[in-house]
């Protein structure tokens, strides 16, 4: 592949990403002073609340699917509580209430319950999940000690604004904080465009990024200082649990939804921005309700649909296809077991009971009952009653000739694994017709041959084989 | 009577607060155990955070005393969590951390959901889950069998008895599970029933805790002592003990900490733990980093020591006379300071004595260990060519590696398996016997 094309293929994504990161950026940037004007029709404060809600999911969204792809989902968490002694800790070292300071000294928490995280991992006996659960909860019981120090020795607006760094006071968030949430998410969306590809290797093959000389370490840490300060943005707004779920909830959704990364992290930033925008919406119509939670639960439902109703890769689909299979299976089990038949009794299409095919494949009445309808319905085999055996079946030519084609695969597969059978993993996806246009031709031929000269290779017949739904393997 | 009156009464006031907390975080700490030798520590985690709708409906609809229903909602909530991650992971193929983050902040938000809505019929409060208050959780005494004590005494000692009972009754099972769960799995105990059994006490213990200590506490306690134990010892039982320990004494100087500085007794409490764990980092006898260093340490004087040694055999072998080594001589392939301790040691052990203008020289008993080394060495080569066939040029470097691991025995038993041991593949003489055949 050319590099030219290359280079138009990255081309694409920082267009779709760039473009929608301007307009965020002036969006967060007027829409406030903007919203002082429609304030006849919602209420100012609803803008704000909405917008900021709206960027801070379309943000944790777009980080968090790489957490979620690496298999770091839990350390938007362990972020979230480790900085919490950031916030009282400025209050100590400045003296008065700054909120870019304690947003500043909780980021620098955050990277040092990451920087000791990765030590505990290097250096001691401790695994990775009780590392985690050890930075996170006494670096956040420190924090809760702060804060009850501040508390008692800083009397003048102390306690204001440091309980909701826990909970969140979304309904409370200010012009100022939407104008930070739009610079910080404008930040990681550059970074992210400017490195997608670096990123995307890191995300999927991490030690081959390493192999390759790249500064695995630098991208590592990259990564996580970007969480870290959507996490720290996002925890005045949303609280500690709640910025975990927006972390993690559009990465995971998306997931079932495609399987390119480019459109994972545009779907999740869509989907972060739809939670956020909804969740806020429902809780401004509702007042009694608490907007943190139920962007939380808005997430947590798109997640849930999505797990079942996705095309792919949901539960149902998932399930809608198994079926498939197991349906082709024993179609093909039908038609090979009643072509067996026929060479038993010497070659003609002759009526066999339905009752002994079922009772060789172990089937129930209902299975038996679906496979041979739909093999009758596409004119593979016929049917008729008999008073003594039951049901009884017949291939028709086009099923003689599909049935052919089957069991000269199982044939030539059995022929293949008798002479080699360390190759029954890479034989055991193939279809009963790729033994012919898979095999080297001169294995092929002796394999034909052995089949031949013991008189049990059926012909090769044309490719005309009845649309099945699925095509699948099975083994005669 | 109450036995808080019994001590002076300045620490009667703290009396009560610190058994409390003594119950709560061992009772946490030894379930916490198995948990992380099973690595499900952030499951424990998760639990303990999930327990809040559970507890919200316990207590909207019994009341809070009627702990037996709290924890029933409590162990309701632990099992449902942990069925919601396996059923995510294994159905929805969600990797597991994930499932963990969105079944954990889903029912987190539905039971603030449920306290915002309820918060006046319930007397229960977020902060309160989250952080406890000892101080008003031991302030409500009550009165029975003619003790006075804190009216969650009780609860708490129910947990705590509840694991204990727990953990003996299914001793056999959780150890065979923590370390081998495929072999449990094979002998046929249901490893799923033991990890929901696990997961509902989890939910037990963490809501019998959240009054006292809260639920961040009650993860530090579930985590952290069992982690500082696990890097003292290599025993479970001794694990278990010292996780309760240490759970202790995190109550005992939590307590007084926070007393001291005015603060918030339940995180002192998780950094008085967070404290005795870093201490272990450092200190512990076998894997504490200050024990791995001086061990590498040691090993690396030894062998540098060692290498000083063999060379000058060597170089005696080679001109038939006494030889010297000054430190110019030979480039240093470990760290300068390293190798001048290591002279320096040789120099102690008189293993090596000064000649002139700061050369070294062999002593006979240097002489005498250098020769047990260069036999090793020799041997080894031998016992290469012998076994695996290798080529004259690759005999060195794995020999020069394994030859400070060959103790006497070893020797021996390899003298014993060669046909002959006058020379080496080189053709150069294998020096003397073991020093113990002497």
């Amino acid at each position: 592949m050319s590099s030219t094309s290359a280079a138009r293929r990255t081309g694409l994504p920082v267009a779709l990403i760039l473009v929608p990161a301007c307009l965020i950026a002036a969006s967060a940037w007027f829409l406030p002073s903007l919203a002082r004007f429609s304030a006849g029709f919602v209420s100012y404060n609803t803008v704000v609340v909405l917008l900021g809600a709206t960027l801070l999911g379309a943000n944790a969204g777009l980080i968090g699917t790489f957490t979620v792809l690496r298999g770091r989902a839990l350390l938007g968490d362990v972020l979230a509580h480790a900085s919490l002694p950031g916030f009282p800790l400025a209050l100590l070292l400045l003296g008065r209430r700054s909120f870019s300071g304690m947003l500043v000294s909780a980021f620098i928490m955050g990277l040092v319950g990451v920087l000791l995280l990765t030590l505990l991992r290097r250096y001691t006996r401790t695994k990775d999940d009780a590392a985690l659960g050890i930075i996170r909860s006494v670096l956040f019981g420190l924090g809760i000690v702060l804060i009850s120090v501040v508390q008692s020795w800083v009397v003048e607006g102390g306690k204001a604004g440091l309980e909701s760094q826990i909970f969140g006071k979304t309904a409370g968030m200010l012009a100022e904080d939407v104008r930070l949430i739009g610079l910080v998410s404008l930040v990681s969306l550059a970074t992210i465009t400017l490195l997608f590809k670096e990123f995307q290797l890191a995300s999927f093959d991490a030690g081959f990024a390493r192999v390759q000389g790249w500064p695995a370490l630098v991208l590592d840490n990259l990564q996580m200082g970007l969480v870290a300060v959507t996490t720290v943005v996002a925890l005045p707004a949303v609280g500690a649990v709640l910025a975990t779920a927006l972390l993690i909830i559009p990465g995971a959704t998306l997931r079932f939804w495609t399987e390119r990364l480019r459109t994972l992290l545009l779907g999740s930033a869509v989907l972060g921005a739809l939670i956020g925008a909804v969740g806020s919406a429902a809780s401004a119509n509702f007042s009694l309700l608490p907007a943190g939670p139920i962007i939380v639960l808005v997430g947590v439902a798109m997640f849930v649909v999505s797990m079942l109703f996705a095309p792919r890769r949901g539960l149902i689909a998932r399930r809608i296809a198994q079926e498939g299979f197991r349906r082709a299976r024993r179609r093909r089990r039908l038609l090979a077991t009643l072509f067996e038949l026929d060479e038993i009794d010497g070659g003609e299409n002759d009526w066999h009971p339905a009752e002994r095919i079922a009772s060789r494949h172990a089937w129930t009445p209902r299975e038996l009952f679906q496979v041979v309808t739909e093999a009758e319905l596409e004119d593979l085999i016929r049917r008729r009653d008999h008073d003594e055996a039951g049901q009884l079946c017949r291939l028709t030519a086009a099923g003689t000739e599909y049935a052919a084609t089957i069991v000269r695969g199982f044939r030539l597969r059995d022929a293949l694994l008798d002479e080699h059978p360390d190759q029954a993993v890479l034989v055991a996806a193939w279809e009963p017709r790729d033994f012919d246009e898979n095999l080297p031709p001169e294995l092929l031929a002796t394999l034909e041959a052995r089949l031949q000269s013991r008189g049990t290779l059926p012909p090769a017949s044309g490719p005309t084989i009845p649309p099945g739904r699925n095509h699948g393997e099975e083994r005669p | 009577v109450n036995p808080a009156d019994l001590l002076g009464s300045d620490l009667s006031l703290a009396f009560w607060p610190i058994v409390i907390g003594a119950i709560v975080n061992s009772a946490c700490a030894l379930l916490g155990c198995f948990l992380v030798l099973r690595r499900m520590s952030l499951l424990g985690d998760a639990i303990s955070h999930a327990v809040l709708p559970g507890l919200v409906i316990a207590f909207f609809f019994a009341g809070r005393n009627a702990f037996g229903w709290l924890f029933l909602g409590a162990m309701a909530s632990g099992v449902l969590t942990t069925f919601l991650v396996e059923s995510l992971r294994k159905w929805g193929n969600v990797p597991e951390d994930s499932a963990m983050g969105i079944v954990f902040t889903a029912m987190f938000s539905i039971g603030v959901l449920l306290l915002s809505n309820w918060a006046r019929d319930v007397h229960l409060d977020v902060s309160c889950v989250i952080y406890g208050d000892m101080d008003i959780a031991t302030s409500i005494l009550t009165r029975g069998y003619g003790f006075v004590y804190p009216r969650v005494f009780p609860r708490m000692a129910a947990a705590l008895i509840g694991v204990v009972v727990f953990l003996f009754v299914f001793r056999k099972e959780l150890k065979l599970a923590a370390f081998d769960p495929a072999l449990a799995t094979a002998m046929g105990f249901s490893a799923a029933l033991l990890h929901y059994l696990m997961m509902g006490m989890t939910a037990v213990v963490s809501v019998s805790a959240f009054e006292a200590i809260g639920s961040v506490l009650a993860v530090a306690m579930l985590i952290v002592p069992p982690a500082t134990a696990q890097l003292l010892t290599d025993r479970l039982r001794t694990m278990l003990v010292l996780s309760a320990l240490v759970a202790c004494l995190s109550s005992l100087f939590g307590y007084l900490l926070a007393r001291h500085f005015a603060a918030n007794s339940a995180g002192m409490m998780a950094v008085a733990a967070g404290l005795q764990y870093s201490a272990a980092v450092l200190f512990a006898p076998r894997y504490g980093l200050i024990a791995k260093s001086w061990r590498s340490l040691a090993l690396s004087t030894r062998i540098a020591g060692e290498d000083v040694l063999a060379r000058l055999y060597r170089k005696e072998e080679a001109s038939r006379r006494p030889a010297v080594e000054t430190p110019v001589e030979v480039p240093i392939i470990t760290r300068k300071w390293i190798d001048r301790l290591a002279r320096g040691r040789l120099l102690h052990n008189g293993e090596v004595h000064l000649a002139a203008d700061g050369a070294l020289a062999l002593t006979d008993r240097g002489r005498k260990t250098a020769e047990s080394l260069v036999r090793s060495h020799r041997l080894w080569e031998a016992y290469l060519v012998q076994n695996f066939q290798l080529p004259l040029d690759h005999l060195h470097e794995p020999a020069e590696r394994i030859e400070h691991f060959i103790g006497p025995e070893l020797q021996q038993q390899l003298a014993e398996s060669l046909p002959k041991t006058a020379v080496d593949p080189h053709g150069r003489e294998i020096p003397g016997t073991a020093p113990d055949q002497k």
